[in-house]
């Protein structure tokens, strides 16, 4: 069927962003292109939210059972498998987050549909596919002519379609039986929310923020002086975090925090989407970087092309009292 | 235990000034540094953890050239015991499908309870060649561990999620397991480490050997018909501030003191 399937994705009952922006990318690339939207949700007692797509896709799909409740891959390796093979769906769509990251590649696997990963946008040329990504941590963006196949697989990036939902469809419901379940050699035990540390970065006014380019743990002192002398919080990109140099939850970005205050000085970090999407809705971003290509200077407002061991203790200085 | 590493060697891009080449195809690497991505360096040391915890031995396997040793060296020396290389330049231009069919070739026959990869690489960022391998060993998988404990015939895997948040999930061994950054604090390599296994013999293979016909790999193997690299734009750019560091400095202390409300 000439159709976009998207995955819906929801946690604790309640819809992630993912799911309306690939609703919205599935709504432009089908409205230049003559195809429907489906949707595809699963969970238990998952009707509650379903509500929230009606008349916003062509067609919902939904099936409830205890064993979809926490998203796993093996029941969802099942539905999807089932769902994608009967309704010969032309695109299948899911988040590149950390279900689709499971996901995806697995039942590319099974199906010997071709994936594309991690796409910003997802265009049809003649029937053929093409799509524009990053490489290179975001250095580098890449458009892809893929080759033609009846089905195709995408995982669409967060953060590039809008999370508004509009309400412009007609849209057919469907009830999906659920299949008599195996056992499963994956089970889903609890969620566990990291540990705090005592500095809440997300309630500072000025953060002063280290990445890669600080070098080793012994260089953080120098920044921490600057953010004091500034009455700025000191927090960092995910390399930082990763190295233990700060605690984990100092981390700015998708899989740390969303932070927005008022200055955020962005000390020699490179700017990967997942730190961007972590930052860039600071009212004034100044960054640092030796490299004048770095994705950083996209977002920021203003930039300075150098050493930031060169830049902090000159800029402290202007601060002394 | 037996634990299985794939990793690959990537030029080291991080604070680096990237150019395109002139057919747009890919990128200028005469003057970049070759390095073990930095997803996979994890995924050894836990592999290398594993072993002193429970026993066994570890096997890095990569895909790539003559100079792919490097990063089998280097994985040797942090406590590795044996690598295998699928030397083979038929394999250039391979989409994650093209390059999971040459590990899964060189593995499956391979002893092992465990096999690791690091979750994304950082050139392509695909990340698809753990689950894709699990799927066609027929293994259970789990991807983006953070946190990663053998008990008996299952591994208990903390997977990071998004706004701070883990997930625990269990499977039953053997299994595939793609590996997050920061899940461990991987040893320091030196130069002496290096010198000290240069005699383990490493294993080498090709297509042929694993029974890959060249229409599987390899751009003709890859979904992919053409790619084209370009800089990426977006957002209005930022103001970019010029003249001696001092004056730099001082424009930056003001703008400082204007947003931030700092005195």
């Amino acid at each position: 069927m000439d159709e976009i399937l998207v995955l819906a994705e929801h946690r604790r009952g309640e819809f992630r962003d993912i799911t309306f922006e690939m609703l919205n990318a599935a709504k432009t690339l089908a409205s230049r292109n003559r195809l429907r939207v489906t949707v595809l949700l699963l969970g238990k007692d998952i009707d509650e939210i379903a509500g929230h797509l009606e008349s916003s896709c062509d067609n919902l799909l939904v099936m409830n059972s205890p064993e979809l409740t926490d998203y796993s891959p093996y029941p969802y390796l099942l539905a999807l498998e089932k769902t994608v093979n009967e309704r010969r769906s032309f695109l299948t769509m899911m988040g590149h987050t950390a279900v689709g990251m499971d996901l995806a590649p697995a039942l590319a696997a099974r199906l010997s549909i071709p994936l594309i990963s991690d796409c910003l946008n997802v265009t049809l040329d003649n029937g053929t596919l093409e799509v524009e990504r990053q490489i290179y941590g975001g250095k580098i963006n890449e458009k892809l002519r893929m080759k033609p196949f009846a089905q195709y697989l995408v995982t669409q990036r967060t953060g590039c379609f809008p999370t508004s939902l509009a309400h412009d469809k007609a849209t057919q419901k469907f009830t999906l039986e659920p299949p008599v379940w195996p056992q499963f050699r994956r089970r889903f035990l609890e969620y566990v929310e990291a540990e705090l540390s005592g500095v809440d970065i997300t309630a500072a006014d000025i953060l002063v923020s280290v990445g890669r380019g600080i070098g080793k743990p012994e260089n953080i002192p120098l920044v921490q002086e600057f953010a004091d002398a500034i009455g700025a919080t000191l927090s960092c990109s995910r390399p930082v975090a990763d190295k233990g140099w700060l605690p984990k939850d100092r981390q700015v970005g998708t899989s740390g925090r969303t932070v927005r205050p008022k200055v955020y000085i962005a000390l020699g970090i490179s700017g990967a989407f997942q730190h961007q999407a972590g930052m860039k809705n600071a009212e004034t971003i100044i960054a640092v970087n030796k490299d004048a290509r770095a994705p950083i200077f996209n977002v920021a407002q203003y930039g300075i092309v150098g050493d930031l061991f060169q830049v902090v203790p000159v800029l402290k200085e202007k601060f002394a009292k | 235990m037996n634990i299985i590493v794939c990793v690959k060697q990537v030029p080291e891009v991080a604070e680096a000034e990237l150019e395109i080449n002139k057919e747009g195809t890919g990128i200028d690497t005469e003057d970049l540094v070759m390095g073990i991505n930095e997803w996979d360096n994890y995924a050894v040391e836990e592999a290398v953890l594993l072993k002193e915890r429970h026993g066994g031995s570890v096997t890095v396997v990569t895909l790539g050239d003559e100079g792919s040793e490097d990063v089998l060296r280097r994985a040797l020396a942090m406590g590795a015991d044996e690598a295998v290389l699928i030397d083979d330049q038929g394999f250039e231009g391979s989409d994650a499908f093209g390059i999971a069919r040459g590990i899964y070739g060189a593995v499956k026959d391979l002893p092992y309870d465990l096999i690791l990869t690091g979750a994304q690489a950082s050139d392509d960022g695909w990340a698809q060649v753990g689950p894709i391998l699990a799927e066609w060993l027929d293994l259970p998988f789990a991807s983006l561990a953070v946190d990663l404990q053998v008990n008996g015939d299952l591994v208990s895997v903390h997977r990071e999620l998004e706004s701070n948040t883990q997930e625990k999930v269990e499977l039953s061994m053997p299994g595939v397991i793609t590996v997050q950054t920061g899940i461990n604090d991987p040893r320091y390599v030196s130069v002496m480490g290096i010198r000290k296994v240069r005699n383990i013999r490493i294993r080498e293979t090709d297509h042929g050997e694993l029974g890959l016909s060249k229409d599987e790999i390899g751009s003709g193997g890859s979904n992919v018909v053409s790619r084209t690299l370009f800089l990426p734009t977006g957002g209005e750019g930022a103001e970019m501030l010029t003249g001696t560091l001092n004056d730099i400095c001082e424009k930056t202390a003001q703008i400082i003191r204007d947003r931030g409300g700092v005195s």
